[in-house]
């Protein structure tokens, strides 16, 4: 490709004024082509450096293609590294142009100097022009078997470039199976690692179709072969080592000794200079030791002091990609670094995305002996001039003291921020002093007198503020003013902009007009009229509720209100263990960095299939309410790639990220399934809703309790948007007619897993059903078939071929454990032919009958 | 594994754009676009560093994910905190996703919905970005160490590295690249290796008129034994007269970070160094360097902050170390010798890192006073505690002031010379340069505050913590030394000049109030 067009900001000189230039460039290379004058190749050499220098800023000169050809017929060898670079780069777009540099290239690849044969061979298989494979696999085959090493190992790169162009001409040459033999025998390291890599990636793209491939694949993991590869890894270059460390960190040793053996030959490797090189040591370490406790642990201490050095020697970004795995296992193992906490201080001039790593580091390994001296550091960043690691500082103290059993001084400090009179810090602290008094509210008694004393005037921040009133409504028997200060909040209504606030201050009021009833009910009468009046959705329909809810029955509105409160043990946004381990699995990776499970890398199912729901999927299973937006959203985005779901876990992580901080509301409207949540009293009972319902079906929409009672405005507007109302998104019903079976309309398997399965289940159900006309019309892109399966909680984990393949997998909703996979093919117009594993056989009838029937459904609305 | 290598000037200008792997072999697929990482991607990533979050100053990480929703169209992905943006999030994505709804009815909606996750890696050297684009799970750590490697290649090259050396070399730059990364695969980054397949001349530009730029350059400054030009030499150009000069310089280096309290304890310390080894000999001959005889590595168990074990001897405990690969660590464990053939190039011999006590070289004394409600005094102390025949340079002391200060008056000692003193109104910074400190001398300077408003109080809480930069040569803070350095002799005239340079550097040295 050429590079990209130079944006409008650069003004460098040589860019060339109008098409002129290059056109007197033509004049001048074609002037130079015949000439055989001494001194040609200087001048030649400077208008090549013109033509590359236009090509670099963008300037399309691929009209000078046949000129550069005919000018590269030299012995100048920089001369013809020149031209090379230009032909890579404009070939693709000029095949019948690249015909002509084949005949020089080709030439070249039996010059006398393996410097040029290497260099040809190296650019011919760049060329990228399909029907030019042919003339590839002879200069390839010879290269393979060239005497000089810069030749083979260009030749076995080159054998992965004609694989990407022609897959097939590949194979039928045979390549593999000689690069499998350079890679066992080639006394040149660098050739055996190319050998390698181009392997690796030929043999797991060609596994889901040949048998052979993917023994091929398995052999690399085999014990000689291994062990061929660490008994030379000294030979390897420093980049070479990484490629062999990462194969080795997949082989499974068959006994302890062999464990032993291989770290103790990899143990000086965690001593080299190169980062990439220790980590991926590292790697193999720790996966070979994950069976063995005591021997991981040992692990741990062995690798920490290389990791520090690392972290200490590199450039900050070096340090950052080193740190981000330190931080995996501090936050894995806390136990085992929290002598050495002092490393995690950060230093005053580290940019901030490493300070936030090590605020994170030094979270996960306070424990009772260092809590003190952690905070006492914490405290001092959070008078910092850098306001936005302050804040940071802060919630690192604020989840220090929800994590650790003795708050006592950590609440001091706490309510010492609130002294400081920063704007910043004052906020960051009241959302804190919230979530500690859900936690522990026997400290509810110090932190009132602290934040009583605070003006609401003064604080601004819409979660702070939330905060605040929040405990304004829930301590308003222990603040003598509260139903003042909520009056006055009230009596600014319009000028409150968060509707987050307005959410939490009707409620307030509420919570304190149960307790205060004749201080509050002026303020309450106003608010809810302000509620009534509110342009935002949610805020009405609060309000709007609450007025009902009273009407009906102050005392069922109390309960519902104002229930006896339980302390939150465990906060929702608490990484699973799952994904940690998840990660782990990935470490060495950008999964580490991103503290994402990324791993999309698993050899597909079979090829040309497109994998759909990759495992960052992962996020939606654990939740419920607040995510049908996205859900609804990965049916609705068609042909939507596996990137789209990142997106979507992206806004559940948001949205996850809320859970901690809006409070009472989402867990009173989760009600009684979330056994977590600090209220558990039941909070809509069957009689209340019913009655409720009836009274106000005809206008109101009641908030459902599966979704929260202010879900974002945004995702309601486009729900909106998309014509699509909630119901189908909350409960995907099974049609009438099906069967008693439900599944998981959230079902979640990774293609790793999906994939075992496929393998150790066998076939429970293989038949033939039928499609309708219209769901046969329907099918014009795979997305439309995979939405309307969805629908019936049956998801589609890849896609493609001809006919048209997919695999779906659904989930027994009852049991987690139990999947069903489908393979369904459309072998004509109106005929589907399908087959169906299942964990649990006995069920796999009912769940064909169910699948047959979704299936026959589609097209028809 | 990398898509594409290119180089930016801060700037934002396209200096070097290469495309390394022309497919997308992990989706091999895909119609779309065969994965090639979107064209502009150089733009993208250029307006994604440079305003990493709209409202706030922050530095963005050296690894991202971007995503296109349409070639106008992206979001960052990771890594980024959820709290701040959240919500840019989701309206980016409401943008994207009512773009996409208007596209859906139209033809371009699949090509528009080309979603692919590009990951961006940068490091900033010398004031030029250094970026690598992939799509596959790679090693971060790998990338980001051949980025930096690259970089010290063109250096070893070009001897010097800026924009305009490059600009000038850029053929030559690409002819290494060939050759580091083949279709995504990194082959080989020793310049000695390279040597043998690059053949574009260097263009040398005028290290003169250069300003100084990174560690290298502090030799340059200030003291006379050191030739300047040493370090901006190319590894493979002739000098003028086609001869090379034999010379092998290793640097020991080290960047001391020291945390004071307020009562002028130590609360933290460590100390970072690297031998740092870059050598001129022709023919590779072998090479022997003798560290001290009482050097010990690990601490045994025993907590590395524990700062009575080393109470002992005078010996100099390493915490721990790395080595390059070329380094022979044959008979380190008896005579802590390390032999090894240098390769051309400039290369790290050995890392180390200490966290022994070790007295440092400043002692820092910050006073803060209120005088009246609205003037406070700030009085700096700072005490150089080494050798009176060592002089430290370039030496800057900072230190935040409340942000409500207006105005602040200096008053230096008399007598006091190559001082600066200033106020940065925009940071509320106070700033005080010394040209230079010898060794056992003491400087003071006054500050007086004048603030906009009434302090709470608790100044101390607003101001601070002072911190400070500096650069001593010939002083090392760990004692770690170079006994000898032994060069195998091929002939008896052969006597090559040997540089052997200790310089110390603040890296972070905070005195807090």
């Amino acid at each position: 490709m050429a590079p990209p067009a130079q944006s409008q900001r650069s003004q460098s000189p040589s860019q060339p004024s109008s098409k002129g230039e290059v056109s007197d460039l033509k004049l001048q290379l074609r002037q130079l082509a015949g000439s055989r004058a001494q001194g040609t190749d200087d001048s030649k050499r400077e208008l090549f450096k013109k033509v590359i220098s236009y090509m670099t800023i963008g300037v399309n000169v691929s009209s000078l293609f046949s000129e550069m050809v005919m000018c590269s017929a030299t012995s100048d060898i920089v001369l013809k590294k020149m031209c090379y670079l230009y032909v890579g780069n404009y070939a693709k777009g000029n095949p019948d142009l690249a015909l002509l540099t084949i005949n020089f290239l080709q030439k070249d690849c039996r010059d006398e100097d393996p410097m040029i044969r290497g260099l040809a061979l190296r650019s011919l298989c760049s060329l990228r022009v399909t029907n030019l494979v042919e003339y590839l696999v002879g200069p390839l085959g010879l290269g393979l078997k060239d005497n000089n090493s810069y030749v083979r190992t260009v030749a076995a790169i080159g054998v992965l470039k004609l694989y990407h162009i022609s897959a097939s001409t590949c194979i039928d040459a045979e390549f593999p199976s000689i690069l499998k033999n350079l890679m066992l025998n080639d006394p040149e390291a660098q050739v055996v690692a190319n050998c390698l890599s181009a392997l690796q990636e030929i043999w797991s793209s060609e596994a889901s179709t040949s048998e052979e491939a993917s023994r091929e694949r398995e052999a690399l993991l085999s014990k000689p072969v291994i062990y061929y590869f660490l008994n030379r890894i000294k030979e390897f270059s420093e980049w070479a080592q990484c490629v062999v460390l990462d194969l080795v960190a997949k082989y499974v040793p068959s006994d302890s000794n062999e464990i032993f053996d291989i770290m103790n030959l990899l143990e000086d490797r965690l001593q080299h200079a190169n980062g990439a090189v220790v980590l991926a040591t590292i790697k193999v370490f720790l996966h070979l030791t994950l069976s063995m406790n005591d021997v991981h642990q040992q692990v741990y201490e062995r690798i920490k002091a290389p990791l520090l050095t690392l972290v200490s020697s590199g450039s900050s970004e070096q340090s950052y990609a080193v740190l981000s795995h330190l931080h995996l296992l501090v936050v894995r193992a806390p136990i085992l670094f929290s002598s050495d906490y002092k490393h995690f201080y950060c230093q005053y001039n580290e940019p901030s995305y490493v300070k936030k790593l090590k605020l994170e580091m030094l979270t996960a390994v306070a424990n009772e002996s260092n809590t003190y001296e952690i905070v006492t550091e914490l405290c001092e960043y959070a008078a910092n001039v850098d306001v936005p690691i302050a804040r940071e500082s802060i919630r690192a103290v604020g989840k220090i003291a929800l994590q650790q059993y003795d708050v006592n001084a950590i609440v001091d400090r706490l309510l010492q921020f609130l002294e400081m009179e920063k704007d910043y810090v004052t906020a960051e602290t009241l959302v804190l002093v919230k979530d500690l008094l859900r936690k522990y509210p026997q400290w509810s008694h110090d932190c009132i007198a602290v934040v009583g004393n605070i003006s609401s005037k003064n604080v601004q921040e819409p979660k702070a503020k939330a905060a605040l009133i929040w405990m304004l409504g829930e301590y308003s028997q222990d603040m003598l003013d509260a139903p003042y200060i909520l009056e006055s909040l009230v009596d600014n209504w319009d000028d409150e902009h968060s509707a987050e606030v307005r959410l939490h201050l009707l409620t307030a009021v509420l919570k304190c007009f149960f307790r205060r009833p004749p201080e509050t009910q002026k303020a309450l009468g106003a608010a809810l009229a302000a509620g009534l009046a509110d342009f935002h959705q949610d805020v009405h329909d609060r309000a709007l509720f609450y007025y009902r809810l009273l009407q009906y029955n102050v005392s069922v509105a109390e309960r519902v209100v104002n229930p006896p409160k339980q302390a939150v043990s465990v906060f929702a946004d608490t990484q699973s263990s799952e994904i940690k381990d998840r990660i782990f699995d990935e470490f060495n990776s950008l999964s580490v960095v991103y503290q994402k499970d990324l791993e999309v890398q698993t050899p597909y199912l079979t090829q040309g299939l497109k994998i759909l729901q990759p495992s960052y999927m992962f996020t939606d299973k654990e939740h419920r309410g607040p995510f049908e937006f996205s859900e609804e959203l990965g049916s609705l985005s068609v042909g939507a790639e596996s990137a789209d779901n990142v997106v979507l876990a992206q806004r559940v992580e948001a949205s996850d990220n809320d859970l901690l901080l809006n409070i009472s509301e989402k867990e009173e409207s989760r009600g009684p399934s979330n056994n977590g949540s600090a209220y558990s009293a039941p909070l809509y009972d069957s009689s209340s809703i019913s009655l409720v319902v009836s009274q106000t079906q005809s206008e109101l929409t009641f908030p459902n309790p599966a979704l929260p009672a202010h879900a974002p405005q945004a995702s309601l507007a486009i729900d909106d948007l998309l014509g699509l109302g909630f119901p189908a998104a909350l409960a995907p019903a099974p049609s009438p007619s099906s069967p008693p079976l439900k599944l998981n309309a959230r079902a979640v398997l990774d293609p790793a897993t999906y994939q075992r399965k496929w393998k150790q289940l066998p076939v429970s159900l293989s038949q033939e059903c039928s499609l309708s006309p219209q769901g046969a019309a329907a099918l014009t892109t795979p997305q439309v078939l995979l939405q309307h399966m969805q629908s019936h909680s049956i998801h589609c984990i890849a896609s493609g071929g001809q006919p048209p393949k997919f695999f779906f997998f659904a989930q027994k909703a009852e049991e987690p454990a139990t999947f069903f996979l489908v393979e369904c093919i459309i072998t004509s117009s109106s005929k589907a032919e399908i087959k169906i594993k299942a964990d649990d056989q006995s069920t796999s009838q009912d769940f064909s009958a169910l699948f047959q029937s979704a299936l026959s459904k589609f097209g028809m609305s | 594994m990398i898509s594409q290598f290119f180089v930016l000037s801060l700037r934002g200008d396209n200096i070097v754009f290469r495309d390394c792997l022309k497919f997308n072999f992990r989706f091999p697929n895909i119609l779309l676009d065969r994965g090639e990482v979107q064209k502009g991607s150089a733009e993208i990533f250029f307006r994604k560093v440079k305003f990493w979050k709209e409202d706030e100053e922050e530095e963005a990480p050296p690894v991202f994910v971007v995503m296109l929703l349409s070639r106008s169209l992206y979001i960052v992905l990771f890594p980024f905190s959820l709290e701040s943006t959240a919500l840019t999030l989701e309206t980016r994505f409401k943008i994207g996703l009512n773009q996409l709804l208007k596209c859906r009815n139209g033809t371009a909606f699949n090509q528009t919905l080309n979603l692919d996750g590009v990951n961006y890696f940068h490091v900033k050297v010398a004031g030029l970005l250094f970026v690598a684009t992939t799509r596959v799970n790679v090693s971060p750590s790998l990338v980001l160490e051949l980025l930096q490697r690259v970089a010290r290649v063109i250096k070893d090259y070009l001897g010097v590295l800026n924009e305009d050396s490059l600009r000038k070399n850029f053929v030559l730059v690409y002819e290494l690249l060939d050759e580091v990364i083949d279709f995504g695969y990194v082959q080989t980054t020793s310049t000695e290796v390279l040597k043998s397949y690059v053949f574009n001349e260097p263009i040398v530009v005028d290290a003169a008129r250069l300003p100084p730029l990174g560690p290298a350059s502090m030799f340059m400054q200030g003291t006379k034994r050191m030739p300047g030009t040493a370090v901006t030499k190319s590894v493979v150009a002739n000098e003028p007269g086609g001869r090379k000069r034999e010379e092998i310089f290793v640097d020991i280096i080290e960047k001391i970070s020291v945390t004071f309290s307020s009562s002028g304890y130590i609360l933290t310390s460590e100390i970072d160094g690297t031998i740092q080894m870059k050598s001129y000999l022709t023919g590779n001959p072998e090479i022997r360097l003798a560290l001290n005889d009482d050097l010990s590595i690990g601490r045994g168990g025993r907590s590395i902050y524990d700062y009575n074990s080393s109470s002992g001897a005078g010996a100099v405990i390493l915490d721990d170390c790395n080595f390059h690969e070329s380094v022979h660590l044959d008979s380190f464990d008896i005579d802590r010798t390390l032999s090894l053939v240098p390769s051309d190039g400039e290369f790290p011999v050995m890392n180390y890192r200490m966290t022994q006590e070790f007295k440092p070289p400043f002692r820092i004394n910050a006073l803060i006073e209120e005088a009246g409600a609205f003037r406070a005094e700030v009085i700096l102390k700072v005490r150089a505690e080494f050798s009176s025949s060592i002089t430290a340079n370039t030496v800057i002391v900072q230190m935040p002031l409340p942000t409500y200060t207006t105005r602040v008056s200096f008053e230096l000692e008399p007598g006091a010379v190559g001082n600066t003193t200033d106020f940065k109104e925009a940071n509320k910074r106070l700033e005080w340069g010394l040209k230079k400190i010898v060794g056992g001398s003491e400087h003071t300077l006054r500050a007086k505050l004048t603030f906009s408003q009434e302090s709470h109080g608790n100044i101390t809480k607003e101001a601070g913590p002072v911190s400070m930069t500096f650069t001593i040569p010939m002083y090392n803070a760990s004692r770690l030394q170079v006994k000898y350095l032994q060069i195998a002799k091929k002939s008896k005239t052969y006597n090559p000049y040997r540089w052997v340079r200790y310089v110390t550097q603040a890296n972070s040295y905070v005195a807090r109030i």
